[in-house]
This record gives C-alpha cells, sequence and structure tokens, in this order.
C-alpha cells in the first residue's frame, strides 16, 4: 500500500519567551486513497503538523515525507500534487468565485477548469458574486475548491468545517466525502469528534504536539472496552459538594432522618456486569458499557439496594469524544 | 478553456480589486483633481490686492487721505490710534500712517505686503507732495504659463501620488494580505514568487501612468498647464518613481504583521518627505545646512525631476543625479526588503 505522508519525531519549537513547543515528537503514516483525521483539541498542535507538511513551516526537527518526496528536494514538484486550504483564509473580497478559482488554476500545471470545480463544490450559481457576498459555508466551499482547482493527489484541509452552521457543515462532508469515494488521500484536521467520526478512514487523535491514539473511528471507540455510554445521575450526588441536595430531593420524603446513602463511588461501579469504565463529571456518573441490556437492570437493581434514587438515566453510543475524554480527562472542545 | 499566464491573471485581479474599491478610485483619481482645482483656484494668479492703510484719524490726516486714492491701489481706513494698533496687529491692515510733522509709518518688515504697501505709500505720498521723478519708464507686463503656481503644484501633486500609492498600493496590501491569510494561501500554490511581486508592480505602474494622464491632461485642459518635456522623459520618470515607492512599500511591509504598525511605518517614511520634498512649495526654501539632506530624499529627487521635465522641458541626461538618487533608493530598498520579506 502506497505511502502519502509519512512523519517520524516531528517536532516544532517557536521562538518566544518562554519558546512553544507546539509539536513533540509527532509520528504519522496517511496512506494512499484514505480520508485521515488529526482530531485534537484547539492548540494540540495539529495546524503546525498540517502547515510542516504542506511545507510552509519548517519543522525545527524530524523527518517528513510527502508523496515520497521531501519538501528540501522538490518543492515545485511538490507544490503541483498537492491542494491545500488552510485555516481561515480570507480570499480576495472583490473578486468573484468564478476570478478567483481561474487564478488559483492557473498556478498549476495542469490546472482544471473553473467550471468543473465549481460544479463540484456547488457554487456554480455564484459564478459571478463577490467572495465578499458569499455566506461562511460559500467561503470554506470556495477555498476547499481553491484547493482541488490544481487537480491534487494530496489535499491538506484544515478545520473545513470550524464555525459553520451545521447544514453547511453537511454540505461540505458531503464534498469531502465524495473526494473519498474518487481516491483522492485527504488529510484533515478537526475539533469536531462527529466529523471526524462520519469522514475519516482513520484518525490520530492528537494531544500536547503528541499523536496519543491512532486507529479507524470504531477501533478507537472499541477501544473503550464497550461501545455505548450509559449517564445517570442519583439524587443527593448530583449536586455533590455544593450542598444542594434539596433541589434534587423529589423522591425522597422530607423530614424523614432517614440515612442519607453515602456518596456513590463511581469506581464502585466497574463491578457491575458488562460495564467497562465508569468516571463522574459535572454531577453525572458516565458507564462505558458492552450491553446496555444487561448493565442497566443490573444498576438499577444495585442503586436500589444502597437506597439511592435515580434522577436521571441516558444511554448513546460512544464516540470519539468519549475516547478523547477516556485518554486525556478532558473533553475536546475544553480549551 | 482559455489558460492564460498566471503573471497576467494576478495584473488582471489585482486592476480589478483595484477598480472594485471606490475609496481606491477616490483617493487615485478624484483627490489629487480635487486638490488641484482648490490649491489652483485659492493661489491663482491675479493682480495685487489692493493696499489696506490705516491712517491714524488726527489733525493732519487730510493730506494723507487725499493722496491714497483707490485710483491708486489703496484702501483707506481712517481710525483711531489704539483701533489703527489692533488692526495691524491682526492683520487687517498692512502699514498705519501717522500724520504729524513727519510722519510716521508703522508696519511689520517681516511682512511681504507690509513692505509693499510703505513702498506704495511712500511714493504716492511724495508724489503728492511734489516729488518728480527724473527718469521716465516704460511697463511690459509679462505673464506667463510656468510661473504659476498651479504649473508648480501639478508636478508635486503627481509625485505626491506616486508616493502614497506605492506605499498604500504595495506596503499596505501586502501587510493585509499577509493578516488575512492570503499571502500564506498564495505561496502553498506553486505560484511564482516572482509573478506575485511583478504582478503588484506592473498594476502600480498602470496606475502611475493612468494618474499621470488624468492630471497633465487635467492641468492642460482646465488650467491651461504648458508640458515643454517629452511625454516619454515625463512617463519614464514617473514609472521609476513607482518602482522606488513599492520598494519602500515593499520594505515597510516586509515583516510588518499588523496593519496598525504598518500603517504608523507608512507615516513615518511619508510624513518627512510631505513636507520637505516640494509637493506645495520649493523645498529650496529650507536652510542650506539641510538641503542636502532634503534633496536625498526620494520624492525630492522625483518631484525636481517632473518638475524639470514638464516645466522647462529638461530631458534624461541633465537629471542624472536626481535619477541615480532615485535608483539608489529604489534598489536598496528591493534588495533588503526581498532578503527580509517574510512570507508566512
Amino acid at each position: 500500500m502506497d505511502i502519502a505522508i509519512r512523519c517520524r519525531d516531528l517536532r516544532k519549537v517557536y521562538d518566544g519567551k518562554p519558546p512553544v513547543e507546539a509539536v513533540r515528537g509527532l509520528d504519522l503514516e496517511v496512506r494512499s486513497g484514505e480520508c485521515f483525521g488529526l482530531l485534537g483539541p484547539n492548540g494540540a498542535g495539529k495546524t503546525t503538523t498540517v502547515e510542516i507538511l504542506e511545507g510552509i513551516l519548517d519543522p525545527t526537527g524530524g523527518e517528513v515525507e510527502v508523496l515520497g518526496l521531501r519538501w528540501s528536494g522538490d518543492h515545485a514538484g511538490l507544490r503541483e500534487r498537492i491542494g491545500v486550504s488552510l485555516q481561515e483564509t480570507r480570499l480576495s473580497e472583490k473578486l468573484t468565485v468564478e476570478e478567483t478559482l481561474e487564478l488559483f488554476g492557473s498556478f498549476y500545471r495542469k490546472g482544471r477548469p473553473a467550471a468543473a470545480v465549481m460544479e463540484e463544490v456547488g457554487l456554480t450559481e455564484k459564478r459571478r458574486a463577490w467572495v465578499m457576498k458569499l455566506s461562511g459555508g460559500q467561503r470554506q466551499r470556495l477555498a476547499v475548491a481553491c484547493a482541488l482547482v490544481g487537480d491534487p493527489d494530496l489535499l491538506f484541509l484544515d478545520e473545513p468545517t470550524t464555525g459553520l452552521d451545521p447544514q453547511s457543515r453537511r454540505s461540505l462532508w458531503d464534498i469531502i466525502r465524495d473526494l473519498r469515494r474518487r481516491g483522492r488521500t485527504t488529510l484533515l484536521t478537526t475539533h469536531y469528534m462527529d466529523e471526524a467520526e462520519r469522514l475519516c478512514d482513520r484518525v490520530a487523535v492528537v494531544d500536547h504536539g503528541k499523536v496519543i491514539a491512532l486507529g479507524t473511528p470504531a477501533e478507537l471507540i472499541a477501544s473503550l472496552r464497550g461501545e455505548h455510554v450509559v449517564e445517570f445521575a442519583v439524587n443527593g450526588d448530583a449536586g455533590a459538594g455544593a450542598g444542594a441536595p434539596g433541589d434534587s430531593g423529589g423522591g425522597s420524603i422530607a423530614g424523614a432522618p432517614a440515612a442519607t446513602p453515602a456518596p456513590l463511588d463511581p469506581q464502585s461501579l466497574l463491578g457491575v456486569s458488562s460495564v467497562k469504565s465508569a468516571r463522574a463529571e459535572s454531577g453525572s456518573i458516565l458507564l462505558t458499557v458492552d450491553e446496555p441490556h444487561v448493565a442497566i437492570p443490573a444498576l438499577l437493581e444495585r442503586l436500589g439496594r444502597e437506597g439511592h434514587s435515580l434522577s436521571r438515566l441516558t444511554t448513546r453510543h460512544a464516540s470519539l469524544e468519549d475516547v478523547f475524554v477516556a485518554l486525556t480527562g478532558r473533553h475536546l472542545r475544553d480549551e | 478553456m482559455s489558460r492564460r499566464h498566471p503573471f497576467l491573471l494576478l495584473v488582471l485581479a489585482r486592476m480589478r480589486e483595484l477598480m472594485r474599491e471606490p475609496e481606491v478610485v477616490f483617493w487615485v483619481f478624484i483627490f489629487p483633481i480635487l486638490l488641484a482645482v482648490g490649491l489652483g483656484i485659492a493661489f491663482r494668479n491675479k493682480p495685487p490686492d489692493e493696499i489696506v492703510v490705516g491712517v491714524v484719524d488726527t489733525a493732519g490726516s487730510g493730506p494723507i487721505l487725499a493722496a491714497l486714492t483707490p485710483a491708486g491701489g489703496f484702501a483707506v481706513e481712517a481710525v483711531s490710534a489704539p483701533e489703527a494698533a489692533k488692526r495691524l496687529r491682526l492683520g487687517k491692515v498692512s502699514l498705519v500712517v501717522v500724520p504729524g510733522a513727519r510722519y510716521e509709518y508703522r508696519y511689520d518688515p517681516t511682512r511681504p505686503d507690509s513692505v509693499l504697501a510703505r513702498q506704495k505709500v511712500h511714493d504716492a505720498l511724495q508724489r503728492a507732495a511734489g516729488r518728480a521723478d527724473p527718469i521716465e519708464v516704460t511697463e511690459t507686463l509679462i505673464t506667463e504659463p510656468g510661473a504659476r503656481y498651479i504649473d508648480f503644484l501639478i508636478p508635486g501633486l503627481l509625485g505626491m501620488n506616486i508616493m502614497s500609492g506605492g506605499m498604500w498600493g504595495v506596503g499596505f496590501l501586502l501587510v493585509d494580505m499577509r493578516t488575512r491569510k492570503l499571502l500564506k494561501r498564495l505561496i502553498a500554490t506553486p505560484m511564482r514568487r516572482s509573478d506575485f511581486l511583478g504582478a503588484i508592480m506592473t498594476s502600480r505602474i498602470l496606475l502611475v501612468l493612468a494618474e499621470m494622464v488624468l492630471l497633465l491632461v487635467f492641468g492642460r485642459v482646465i488650467f491651461h498647464l504648458v508640458i515643454q518635456g517629452s511625454l516619454w522623459t515625463i512617463t519614464l520618470l514617473a514609472i521609476l518613481g513607482a518602482f522606488v515607492f513599492a520598494g519602500l512599500g515593499l520594505l515597510v511591509a516586509s515583516r510588518t504583521a499588523r496593519i496598525e504598525t504598518a500603517s504608523g511605518l507608512m507615516n513615518l517614511v511619508m510624513l518627512p518627505m510631505f513636507v520637505f520634498s516640494g509637493i506645495f512649495f520649493s523645498s529650496d526654501r529650507f536652510p542650506a545646512a539641510v538641503r542636502p539632506f532634503v534633496k536625498a530624499l526620494p520624492l525630492t529627487a522625483l518631484n525636481d525631476a517632473l518638475r524639470a521635465a514638464i516645466l522647462e522641458g529638461a530631458d534624461l541626461p541633465s537629471q542624472i543625479g536626481r535619477i541615480l538618487v532615485m535608483l539608489a533608493w529604489g534598489v536598496l530598498a528591493f534588495v533588503v526588503a526581498l532578503r527580509i520579506f517574510r512570507w508566512n
């Protein structure tokens, strides 16, 4: 299998006081024809990594090979073969969509006609509109179109849907899936776990400048050893620490000096059948479980036995977000 | 499919952007014309205004008032002594005459109008008292285009526009593209950087030429400006000016990451030249000690060269000194700017 991108022990330190270590020994291998996602919170080093791979930034250390070539070797040749959409590029406001694409197309030896690319990203109707008149989603589609106009072998999309409304995101996803179907290699970065899950063949989870997990979305979720999440809260515990049990005391009998059950320790639930992991989070307890139909009755029985009354319970499929939280203890969007 | 060269498309894109920007059209084409019209009217050549003289209204003022007639070009105000002093201080009168056994002239010798008024009043009073001029003269009056203020101004405005156009049109443009990450986006394509910078230069030169034609035609039609030099000479000087200030714009933009910093730097570069380089008044007015520095400024060289070409018909070889000053600035600016320019 062809390797489109390979990097070893990639490092980047930005000068400053103090110097910022954006990438700290990152290894990556992207295969030809796959859609590969770099998933991580803001500041994880995704953009720095991508810009090094794109030949825009020089790494402080490590080795980079793109399409089997090195940036120091065949810069011009490599430029012809990659397409780039940077995070938040503001293209010239007073050029039309068509003019912009013709301009970008002219830079490539095998540039494609603007019309074909506009068709591909659904901007044909807007061909004569100035960039300043486009909506956020249309601008982003134009940015992707500028990356496609050189007919690249490898496509880099840095946060292609950040800040877009759900409908615009979905229309961009369609475009990216379409590229995937036609066998183009795509590297995209995102801090949206649903985006990575839906679009990417494989995902590298990046945190603090390193890859902390790698695999298909399904593999990563399976690594939780439970593909479902059961999230619940019990009375008394919901406000644990805040000392306001009265707020959630719907089920308890007021005035009864009955023994308040001991606060629930998430780790004590690991014994419940089918529960693979447990953690507390903002007043709730989250369990990852193999089989909800086994775990939930067992859980209810256990809570009843210990005198906890349930105030809320939901279940859902585990997501890459859960993977990230399991790995780092933080949420993707925390920072 | 019409595949065109990236250089041509870059020039085309730049020109389209400029023409679609109302502010650019105003500053580049309308502003200099407005300035020329305004200043041309304010400083139009006209016969000297009548001379306003204050005469202190006491005994003995009668013969003075009789001698200073409107026909002689005088406007006389007979006022009290304190009032006369006040009007002189405020510049409402050029001269105050105090009657007496010996007339007293009160005036400020640093005011040209006062000095002129003193001569004219003195002559008129002496003649009225019977002085005869021993030599007879005849006067031939000549008012020639080329010596008027508007003639001086139009080459200066052209030079000024070449400077600010170059600084803004290159410096500001590049910093703006950098803050928008558009520079970074462009270098992520196989675009040749020489095509990109060449296109910016070319669009600058096209714009300068359009400005030049506009200002010269306007000056010719409205103010009857007489263009003595060859259009080729003027055109080459304008292109050289465009090159110099594009270089300085590039230098200002080479590392600047913020628009505010860029504006500050550009004003720092341009402000001294606005003052010293002879846009609105001749740079020869500055003391001899600072004149070598003033002459070494690129805009002084450009303005002087344009003026010599337009008003005196000077050719390029006769202006080699000014041309070398401009070339030195331009080449130095480009070499340094391209060496330190930050694309990402």
